[in-house]
């Protein structure tokens, strides 16, 4: 599936103002997530323009009314599918355009991800492959078009959800794990490549949050509701984060497990 | 809709039974569909999902000057909630019902088509919803009309009534005068002083009423609460001749002449919501809430039996509420709130006795031709139901209609034999 653009009438504001201070957008990538949607609201409150990519155009009309209501800014709907790949090579062009510029586009959010079931994917190439192609390989191909993007432009911020599985390997969620471990280093090499121009590149690795993903699973402590993280996510682009732990105390617990040696970790059931 | 199983929409749970939950089904939690879709400044209708809660309208709205048209004793509810309570605030005597604000909805039904209902479109469908307790289908969307408010304050004139006779008679002089009206009523007093109250009747104040301070403070968001009770209360609490005393101090730390004092919406409305997990301190037995109301004929009467039952069973505790209620939608089904008197009480669990009280409540409820609040109840028997609500055939049909299978059921609809 390729890219549509749904247009609202909150773009004609844009060009209709003069004198009206230089808008910027935020583009969200997998934008129905939870995690994104309350990320979305957090730059809107800091007067960003959104523009809501993702697959179920239904629900993104109504994420972007919601924004509109709530913040009276501008919000934008692009179709995108992560797997497909004209979305993975046109996606960041329409949103270029739904904000009026090159200019305007002031940073990218990748929020989509699936985590699978471990237990089929240790044993299923198929799906193994599959969880791969999308928190890996679609993130890859999407931030490199994003990259040339802002090293053009010489500022802004690039922001990758990635997760505390890709800390340490472990048998409980591996396949996941490593897609997001190689997302991150990738997002490493990101800042290293982008650092002079002061663009801000961060990698968010949320612990256990209140998301459809974690919904209902067994053994989940201290779970932080999606709201804080998307007010977290944006506060870490103000400060020009590079790895944001979310909640904060994961940073120590993933600290603690990737160094318990190895003969105590087989032991575990982690 | 895939699957068979039984289905029950859950917004913030308020309720005091067991509305909201199934068991051998699925709840199907609301929460996050609180997206505000459509907002239109100049009528003040808006468009939302339907787990958007009357704190989140509050909070966004109050600051632009608008208000929900009717909010019940917490913020803590979800609209599709309100909506199948058909819940009721202080000001039932001049706006309705929290119905009568709505424009339409969209509801999920079991047959998986979304339906819009309206008084126009689906009006059997709309008429069996509101009050239906989540019986016909999923609320998803709302239009309903928000209320231009001067400030977030309320100027609220106290007034003392020495007994039940002095309190109807002073709702009938004036309630017409105020937007909002309520009575603590104190259900342990005897004698003379049978049901003796404090009104409280006012309106949203306008600005000049408002204190330096006050028109600052306006602005701000609602605080989250700073009190709460961290553990069950021990049981003397609730004894009886101690919530006596308590009554009385606080019926005479109201002064004989009626004064008036301005304050912040929260405390008049939602004076609970300033404690977390207020429940508590009813201790690890907990409570029922009883809330009927009896027509204004014979109201009165009905009033005096019901007050004098409880006050000499003594089971009564310090929150209970009387309101004079206004006349509803001729449409309306198993809607609770009708034209006549509406007495809330909580009762501690104090065993056998509460429940034995509650049947004999019942009796005189029916006998005066009143009706219990399904919303609050959790021990009311199918044969009191049906005496209570007499649409309740035409209800069904449009159940039996909609969802022949009852996909949507709860425990209460069990409790209460609905289907049968």
């Amino acid at each position: 599936m390729g890219t549509t653009i749904h247009s609202s009438p909150a773009s004609a504001d844009r060009t209709g103002a003069v004198n009206a201070p230089a808008r910027e957008s935020v583009l969200i990538l997998g934008a129905s997530s939870s995690i994104a949607r309350w990320t979305a609201h957090a730059f809107a409150r800091r007067g960003y323009d959104l523009i809501l990519a993702g697959r179920d155009d239904d629900d993104l009309a109504r994420l972007a009314s919601d924004v509109r209501v709530r913040h009276n800014m501008g919000a934008e709907t692009l179709h995108f599918d992560a797997l497909s790949v004209s979305s993975q090579a046109t996606a960041f062009g329409d949103a270029v355009r739904l904000a009026g510029g090159a200019e305007h586009l002031a940073g990218v959010v990748l929020a989509f991800g699936l985590l699978g079931d471990q237990r089929r994917a240790a044993h299923d190439s198929e799906l193994a492959g599959y969880l791969v192609d999308v928190n890996f390989t679609a993130a890859v191909r999407v931030l490199t078009v994003a990259s040339d993007h802002f090293e053009s432009r010489g500022r802004g911020f690039i922001v990758a959800v990635g997760s505390v599985a890709g800390d340490r390997g472990r048998q409980s969620n591996y396949v996941y794990g490593a897609a997001k471990a190689g997302l991150a280093v990738f997002m490493q090499g990101l800042r290293h490549r982008l650092a002079p121009m002061g663009i801000t590149v961060l990698t968010v690795k949320p612990g256990f949050v209140d998301t459809q993903m974690t919904f209902g699973h067994p053994g989940l402590f201290l779970v932080a509701p999606p709201s804080a993280v998307g007010e977290q996510i944006a506060r870490a682009v103000e400060e020009q984060r590079s790895v944001l732990y979310v909640p904060a105390f994961w940073r120590i617990v993933m600290l603690i497990i990737r160094l318990l040696p190895q003969r105590i970790f087989h032991r575990t059931r982690l | 809709m895939i699957g068979s199983e039984k289905l029950v929409a859950r917004g913030l749970g308020r309720s005091y039974g067991d509305a909201a939950v199934v068991r051998h089904g699925r709840t199907v939690l609301t929460e996050r569909l609180d997206r505000f879709l459509q907002f239109d400044a100049r009528t003040g209708v808006l468009e939302c999902e339907a787990g958007v809660t009357i704190n989140a309208l509050i909070d966004h709205f109050l600051p632009l000057g608008f208000f929900p048209s009717v909010v019940p004793g917490t913020k803590h509810v979800t609209l599709g909630g309100a909506i199948a309570a058909d819940v009721h605030g202080k000001n039932h005597h001049v706006a309705g019902a929290f119905s009568r604000h709505v424009r339409s909805f969209r509801l999920l039904t079991a047959s998986g088509a979304e339906l819009e209902c309206s008084r126009a479109n689906n009006a059997d469908l709309f008429w069996a919803t509101i009050g239906g307790m989540g019986l016909t289908g999923i609320i998803t969307d709302v239009r309903l009309t928000l209320s231009p408010v001067p400030s977030p304050y309320v100027s609220v004139r106290y007034e003392r009534a020495s007994n039940i006779d002095d309190a109807l008679e002073l709702f009938h002089a004036d309630d017409h005068r105020y937007a909002f009206s309520v009575a603590w009523i104190d259900c342990l007093s005897r004698g003379g002083s049978l049901g003796r109250a404090v009104l409280m009747r006012g309106d949203f104040a306008p600005n000049e009423l408002l204190t330096a301070r006050q028109r600052h403070d306006g602005s701000r968001r609602s605080p989250t609460p700073r009190l709460s009770v961290p553990g069950s209360a021990p049981q003397f609490v609730l004894a009886t001749p101690l919530m006596r005393a308590f009554n009385a101090g606080y019926y005479h730390s109201h002064p004989g002449a009626p004064r008036t004092k301005v304050l912040s919406y929260e405390p008049f409305f939602f004076p609970l919501d300033k404690i977390r997990n207020w429940n508590r301190l009813y201790g690890r037995r907990g409570f029922l809430q009883y809330q009927c109301v009896l027509p204004s004929v014979g109201g009165r009467e009905g009033l005096i039996r019901i007050l004098e039952m409880i006050s000499s069973s003594g089971s009564a505790s310090f929150l209970a509420v009387l309101k004079r209620f206004g006349e509803g939608e001729p449409g309306q089904l198993l809607s609770f709130p009708r034209v006549g008197y509406t007495l809330a009480l909580d009762l501690p669990n104090r065993g056998p006795e509460v429940f034995e009280l509650l049947e004999r409540l019942d009796a005189l409820v029916v006998r005066f031709g009143g009706r219990v609040y399904l919303a609050k109840d959790a021990r009311m028997r199918p044969e009191t139901f049906r005496a209570m609500y007499p649409e309740f055939r035409t209800w069904l049909a449009i159940k039996n209609e909609v969802d022949p299978d009852w996909r949507f059921s709860s425990d209460l609809a069990v409790r209460l034999r609905l289907m049968d």
